[in-house]
């Protein structure tokens, strides 16, 4: 650097003060090691904040992966109101026939109405024409870009095309890069439409000289899966031969309930929304679940385990699979109870004691159950009541209620304190099923029915590892980890040379693992949080070496900065931290009262991280998080209390026990799904008996002790207005989170 | 100094060290890339040169695995943390060390001026590095007032 000559020896390579007057002479040693010293000091604060990246992406991965295994909580409720209604309530089959959504078999047609919709002349949106063409699509696109929304007749209209398009199509879908250039692929989308639109900017939209396969989860997360799938259906209806999909495990109507996609039909379709919604259900269960490029590439959503099969695979009528949602009598053995507690209830399978109601919805003697492979992750198994193969129905009706109703552990389920062996955040209370498990006698299963059940689970639901192996996927509760050496034998036995699979998101969009032999790919930017990953797609040319296209949508025009992407994730991911420490406080609390029997309001740092880590049950750095959740006192301990601090409620609950009020948190998600099933004809109303009805059986499974009086207390103090009926909005609201600090919050100056 | 350090200290640097180890064991086998071993280090607040760090490599590195394990990390992470050797850079050096580009006494850097310290000085930057501090650090006139971003940027608590 700049040299200058060197003037005096006292400057030489000294410090000098600072003095307007004198012009400092450099000394290119001096500067160097100031350099260095500069630059030393900025990558360590860029090595901080990747370190905060971290940690944040490991918060957000924790807490859904925390939901999803809620989620077996909703299916067991389900499975349990079954079993349960009759003892519990008056009400006949119909309240539970509706919680659980209609079993047909996508293979019959629903009545088709769309024809008689009218479309008033003020809807301005597309008005598409059946068969579709590019006009069509290109109206789509323009009216998804400008936020409408396209007519439910259309809409309709566009899913029984989809549907009979579907049927014809087998379970693996072979493509050949010989008559086209280049194959693109794509992973998870989540309802994320800007992604969509961007690729299809970046790369085209699809079209014979530039096909698509689309490789699952197109739905839920996000909050325009409606407008995500419509796209894709349209553009499949349009080009057939070169838009092809892959079912993904949110391709399913239980994860639908759970996740978004249910309710944001039943938000944009008001009127329609209930015939819309089974149509759903039955073309995904339609949905294709591989594709093979060149008999090279094979392209599934989940991944693969020791005992999937592609030629089996073909095989299975993928719309006439029962859903066979019991698991094999010798894997049971293999169960280590304390481990695998979320498996056997994974496994558990329902009763069939619904089966007299469904005998008069089944319009056709030998029908087989709809494909329910779906609810695995539920595990209601709904026997077939039609088969005129009665025996083995009836037989497995008594037996098959792994959930006996006559088992009183079932109904009256303790309470368990949390104990760190147990790696699963799923309610302990739900353990008696467990007992009853053991004591039923295994029904004789058809081995076929489960081979094919597990097939297609094992595609929709596993993840790569590095250990070799194949081993239950506790995790997520359904398929397999599977590890390289899984992975080789399959790609040996069916002279593939190369897995891709989604189901992951991962921060580049994309990752290879088990050598190259296998590619997650994801196409959903910003998945957790505003910069939290970028979008990858994959373009597979007649060489088939898989190229990369890396993207991440931005909705400001200013580019962020690292610093600033960093601190929005984390706040987020920090926000939702702090509702799940909420949520869980009564249990936390009575956590650190034990570390502190003398009332001190401190617990030592390594104790409060203890108890943070046995009752959320997520696996994180507590420690290093610590600043953010609570405060030190002067000698270094943890002042508990602070932990709560600012977080509230949405509306003061007067009489409400803490039990109760933390159970709504904490379910608030499933609870609305509950209620929305219930409101048949989505008014946002239910009938007060309606509501104490679901609360009953809802506190009963949880094992929280409520009577009837302190849900009527409960319901009157929140503002309801309606006579003879609730409006569960208002009710939900109450039981939203609040974050005290938000100043903007409008639902505080709401009440 | 070292006798000052009871059990629970220890435990607790332990658990930090593999706190910040395992938020980069992605395969969760107890091991990382080496290449991350740098961020590591710096997370825990610790703040050796280049030279360290290659020697720090050398050492714990897995035979050219380009990888390195826990169990050679804690020992000698601990002890580093323990010692507090590699401490931070205290404000006014960092200030000093500013003024001494600062040829001029502005108080402030021109981003050209940045660029060509930061990118041909020293260890220097890559592009990527060099973009980044500039969008973060520089003001509209796309000057980098030295003293305000030094507590801009050590903002840090104990992550």
């Amino acid at each position: 650097m700049g040299c200058g000559t060197s003037v005096g020896t006292e400057t030489q390579g000294q410090k000098v003060k600072t003095d307007e007057s004198v012009v400092k002479t450099t000394n290119p040693a001096l500067t160097m090691k100031a350099a260095v010293l500069i630059q030393q000091w900025y990558r360590r604060y860029m090595a901080r904040l990747e370190m905060r990246r971290r940690y944040t992406w490991n918060i957000f991965q924790s807490i859904e992966y925390a939901g999803e295994q809620d989620q077996l909580q909703l299916s067991s409720f389900f499975t349990f109101m079954l079993d349960n209604f009759t003892q519990l309530n008056g009400n006949g089959p119909d309240l539970i026939s509706q919680l659980l959504d209609p079993v047909v078999d996508p293979w019959l047609d629903r009545e088709s109405s769309y024809s008689q919709i009218l479309v008033p002349d003020s809807y301005t949106g597309p008005r598409l024409s059946f068969p579709l063409s590019v006009s069509d699509t290109n109206a789509l696109l323009c009216a998804f870009k400008e936020q409408q929304t396209l007519h439910a007749k259309y809409l309709l209209q566009l899913l029984y095309e989809t549907k009979k398009l579907l049927k014809q199509m087998p379970n693996i879908i072979q493509l050949s890069t010989s008559y086209i250039k280049d194959i693109t692929i794509c992973g998870d989308l989540h309802g994320r439409l800007d992604d969509l639109l961007l690729i299809f900017y970046k790369n085209g939209l699809p079209s014979a000289d530039t096909p698509y396969v689309f490789n699952g989860d197109f739905v839920d997360r996000g909050k325009k899966s409606v407008e995500v799938i419509i796209l894709l259906f349209a553009f499949l209806l349009l080009y057939p031969d070169h838009v092809h999909l892959n079912r993904g495990n949110h391709e399913d109507h239980i994860m639908n309930l759970r996740y978004g996609f249910t309710k944001e039909v039943m938000q944009k379709y008001k009127t329609h929304g209930h015939e819309i919604l089974p149509l759903f259900q039955d073309i995904f269960s339609l949905l294709p679940v591989a594709t093979v490029i060149d008999g090279k590439i094979l392209i599934v959503h989940g991944g693969i385990s020791d005992e999937t099969d592609l030629d089996f695979l073909s095989s299975i009528e993928r719309h006439k699979l029962k859903s066979a949602l019991r698991f094999p009598r010798c894997s049971f053995e293999q169960l280590d109870i304390s481990q695998s507690y979320r498996k056997t209830k994974r496994l558990k399978s329902g009763n069939s004691s619904h089966s007299s109601s469904n005998s008069s919805r089944n319009q056709s003697k030998n029908q087989k159950r709809s494909n329910q492979r779906n609810t695995q992750r539920g595990l209601r198994r709904q026997e077939s009541n039609s088969s005129a193969s009665s025996s083995s129905s009836s037989s497995s009706s008594s037996s098959s209620s792994l959930c006996s109703p006559r088992t009183p552990s079932c109904l009256s389920p303790h309470p368990c304190h949390p104990s760190p062996s147990l790696p699963n955040t799923v309610n302990i209370q739900h353990m008696p099923f467990l007992d009853s498990l053991l004591s039923a006698r295994q029904p004789s299963p058809s081995q076929r029915r489960e081979r094919e059940w597990k097939q297609i689970v094992d595609i929709l639901w596993s993840d790569p590892k590095t250990q070799e192996g194949c081993s239950p996927n506790t995790f997520r509760g359904g398929g397999c980890y599977f590890g390289p050496d899984i992975t080789q034998k399959l790609l040996l036995q069916h002279g593939l040379q190369l897995l891709i699979r989604s189901h992951e998101c991962k921060q580049e969009g994309y990752e290879l693992c088990h050598g190259g032999q296998v590619i997650t790919l994801f196409s959903a930017s910003n998945y957790y949080e505003e910069g939290s990953n970028r979008g990858a797609y994959i373009k597979l040319g007649r060489e088939l070496v898989p190229r990369f296209y890396q993207y991440q949508v931005s909705r400001t025009t200013r580019k962020l900065t690292l610093t600033q992407r960093v601190r929005a994730a984390e706040s987020s991911a920090f926000r939702a931290l702090k509702e799940k420490l909420f949520s869980h406080r009564s249990e936390l609390m009575s956590g650190f009262q034990q570390f502190d029997q003398n009332n001190t309001g401190v617990v030592s740092v390594s104790d409060w991280a203890e108890v943070l880590e046995s009752v959320l049950r997520l696996d994180l750095p507590w420690r290093t998080l610590r600043p953010h959740l609570c405060r030190l006192a002067a000698d270094g301990s943890v002042e508990y209390n602070s932990c709560f601090e600012d977080m509230g409620t949405g509306v003061s609950l007067p009489q409400v026990t803490p039990n109760l009020a933390e159970t709504l948190f904490r379910f608030r998600t499933d609870i609305e799904i509950i209620f929305n099933i219930i409101d048949k004809d989505h008014s946002g109303l239910i009938s007060n008996e309606e509501f104490r009805q679901t609360w009953r059986l809802f506190s009963a499974h949880l094992g929280v002790d409520i009577d009837d009086r302190a849900i009527d207390d409960l319901a009157r103090s929140i503002d309801f207005n309606k006579d003879g009926s609730i409006d569960f909005t208002e009710f939900l609201e109450a039981f939203r989170v609040v974050h005290k600090l938000d100043s903007k919050d409008p639902h505080l100056s709401g009440k | 100094m070292l006798s000052d350090i009871s059990a629970s200290d220890v435990h607790s640097l332990h658990k930090r060290v593999k706190d910040a180890f395992q938020a980069f064991d992605y395969e969760m086998n107890n091991t990382v890339d080496v290449r991350e071993i740098t961020t590591i280090i710096y997370s825990l607040g610790c703040f050796p040169s280049q030279k360290d760090i290659h020697e720090f490599i050398a050492e714990l590195e897995e035979d050219h695995t380009g990888s390195v394990h826990l169990d050679k990390f804690l020992p000698v992470m601990t002890n580093v943390l323990m010692e507090h050797k590699f401490p931070s850079i205290p404000e006014d050096v960092l200030i000093q060390a500013f003024e001494v580009l600062d040829k001029d006494s502005k108080g402030y850097l021109d981003s050209e001026e940045m660029v060509e310290l930061m990118t041909k000085e020293g260890e220097s930057f890559t592009q990527d590095e060099m973009t980044e501090m500039l969008m973060a650090l520089a003001d509209h006139e796309r000057r980098i007032y030295y003293k305000d971003i030094i507590c801009q940027l050590t903002f840090d608590q104990e992550i």
